[in-house]
């Protein structure tokens, strides 16, 4: 193993057992360096969305350690979490956005939580809108949205607060093809500007265009770990 | 963290609050209405107390001691009970009071109400009595026990015997109360802790997204533990107010027409009652937000 560059998150035989006897993962080994952008596949069950809860620590390893910007997830108090999660944007299949909050107010909520003043916010929230395009759906409802949209507005979300990190459990699969490539499109751009993406998904035919470094998750082992990677192996 | 940063929190947390307030309105109105008749029932414990002490202190810095006299008793025979008095140790003064003195005094009492010598049929039911004054008030008790065993004397009334009648009763008014008390403030911090699950679960959305953006686990809390502050203190105050103002009119009522009977006006036990009342009533509150944001808010 070597120490000589702090990866962003790096993994030491990490294995999670549930309390009812699912064995989620089992001996990850695994590093990713800031600036990567980087896909996890595999079906389903076979410990995506575990591995993506070790990293932002709602959940804790059964066994081995766990290491996000040089810190311990393991050793990590309680009160330090939310101090961590800072660094971590998270967006999700389902978007979790506030229905009676209208676009601006929703990415503005994510950073009024963590106590940014009223001229940060003014000042970085169109900033962000405009990275994703929705200048003009500011003032709009998630519900008049498109679904691309409305996770358009969960990315804008998870950058608002400078992330190092962006973690995507399944971002594009309640969305069509098209759909789907216009988010990877402000994912990659995003990922351009030096945040670092992890991408869980399901989307072979993305996956397989983008040769990206994939992870290949199965029955809670890594099968597979490469660069330009394909979302089946190469034959 | 600047200052700045921390009174924008401050005011985030109270904004929080009183969204959830105006949300769930008759849940809110039971929970302080609760917590307002358990304050009561303590307040009104607590001044009767308070007043009993008072009166008690009063009555018992009395040294008199009334001995009233066997109707068919002679003047010589009361003459002699007199010097017989007189030799107990402790005693001051002896005093006679005849029965038509008692009867004009008690007329006074009372007021102007002419119709008491009628009302009796024009026959005075008082006797005659001896009003004995000891030297000290601990002496009280031992010179009154004395002049009861004297021949002719019919019975003895002094202060302490009716302080401690009084204390045996409001021993269980207050026994009572304090239980009735504390069962009604159970229910008060059980309904200011369902309260603050119902806005958390309007809430649920909005929490959880809050832990994934990284809010501390402070910020998650603080609302629900205002609005838990809020309740119990609107209880109290609303305690308060009523207290206050039936005690006032009380206080004056009895000074026109029971002028004998010392209330205690002291406005700086009433402020500290008061005070206590809404200490308490903040605690209930916080009571019943910790109950819930312990058992629905594991972040």
């Amino acid at each position: 193993m070597e120490f000589g560059v702090i990866s962003l998150i790096q993994f030491f035989n990490v294995s999670k057992h549930y309390p009812n006897g699912v064995k989620a993962l089992q001996g990850i080994t695994l590093q990713i360096q800031r600036g990567e952008f980087v896909f996890i596949v595999g079906p389903s069950g076979a410990g995506k969305s575990t591995l993506l809860k070790l990293i932002f620590r709602e959940e804790l390893p059964t066994k081995g350690q766990i290491y996000v910007c040089g810190r311990s997830l393991v050793r990590m108090k309680r009160r330090e979490v939310p101090y961590l999660r800072r660094q971590i944007g998270m967006v999700f299949q389902d978007f979790r956005l506030l229905p009676d909050r209208t676009v601006y107010e929703n990415v503005a909520f994510a950073m009024k939580v963590v106590g940014a003043g009223r001229a940060e916010i003014k000042r970085r929230v169109p900033e962000v809108l405009e990275i994703v395009g929705l200048t003009d759906r500011m003032r709009m409802y998630p519900h008049q949205l498109s679904g691309g949209e409305q996770q358009r507005v969960a990315i804008a979300r998870a950058l608002v607060n400078r992330p190092s990190v962006i973690i995507a459990d399944e971002p594009t699969g309640n969305l069509d093809l098209d759909t789907s490539w216009e988010i990877i499109n402000y994912l990659q751009e995003i990922n351009r500007q030096g945040t670092t993406m992890i991408i869980a998904t399901h989307a072979r035919e993305i996956v397989d265009s983008l040769r990206q470094r994939v992870i290949a998750l199965d029955r809670g082992r890594i099968v597979r770990d490469e660069y330009r990677g394909a979302y089946a192996h190469a034959t | 963290m600047p200052t700045p940063m921390r009174l924008r929190i401050i005011l985030y947390v109270l904004q929080e609050a009183c969204t959830s307030l105006r949300r769930n309105g008759w849940l809110n109105l039971a929970a302080v209405g609760t917590t307002a008749v358990s304050l009561l029932i303590l307040g009104v414990s607590v001044l009767l107390f308070v007043n009993t002490n008072h009166i008690a202190s009063m009555v018992e810095s009395n040294v008199e001691i009334m001995a009233y006299l066997e109707p068919e008793l002679d003047e010589d025979a009361a003459r002699a009970l007199k010097t017989q008095i007189f030799r107990i140790s402790g005693v001051e003064e002896v005093e006679f009071i005849s029965k038509e003195e008692a009867l004009a005094s008690l007329e006074k009492q009372l007021g102007k109400e002419k119709l008491l010598r009628e009302s009796l049929g024009g026959v005075n039911p008082l006797p005659d009595a001896y009003r004995i004054r000891t030297v000290e008030p601990r002496q009280v008790a031992a010179v009154a026990a004395a002049v009861s065993r004297l021949p002719g004397v019919e019975k003895v009334r002094y202060g302490q015997e009716i302080v401690e009648k009084l204390f045996k009763l409001t021993g269980w008014v207050r026994l009572i109360s304090i239980s009735l008390m504390g069962m009604l403030g159970i229910c008060a911090v059980f309904l200011i802790a369902t309260t603050i699950r119902l806005t958390m679960f309007a809430r649920r959305k909005e929490i959880s997204i809050m832990k994934y953006v990284g809010a501390t686990d402070w910020f998650v809390r603080s609302p629900f533990l205002f609005e838990g502050i809020i309740l119990g203190g609107c209880g109290a105050l609303l305690a308060i107010a009523v207290l206050y103002f039936s005690y006032g009119a009380l206080v004056s009522r009895i000074g026109e027409v029971l002028a004998f009977l010392p209330l205690v006006r002291d406005p700086s036990v009433l402020f500290r009652l008061f005070g206590g009342l809404l200490g308490i009533g903040v605690g209930l509150g916080v009571a019943g937000s910790f109950i819930s944001i312990h058992r629905y808010l594991r972040v």
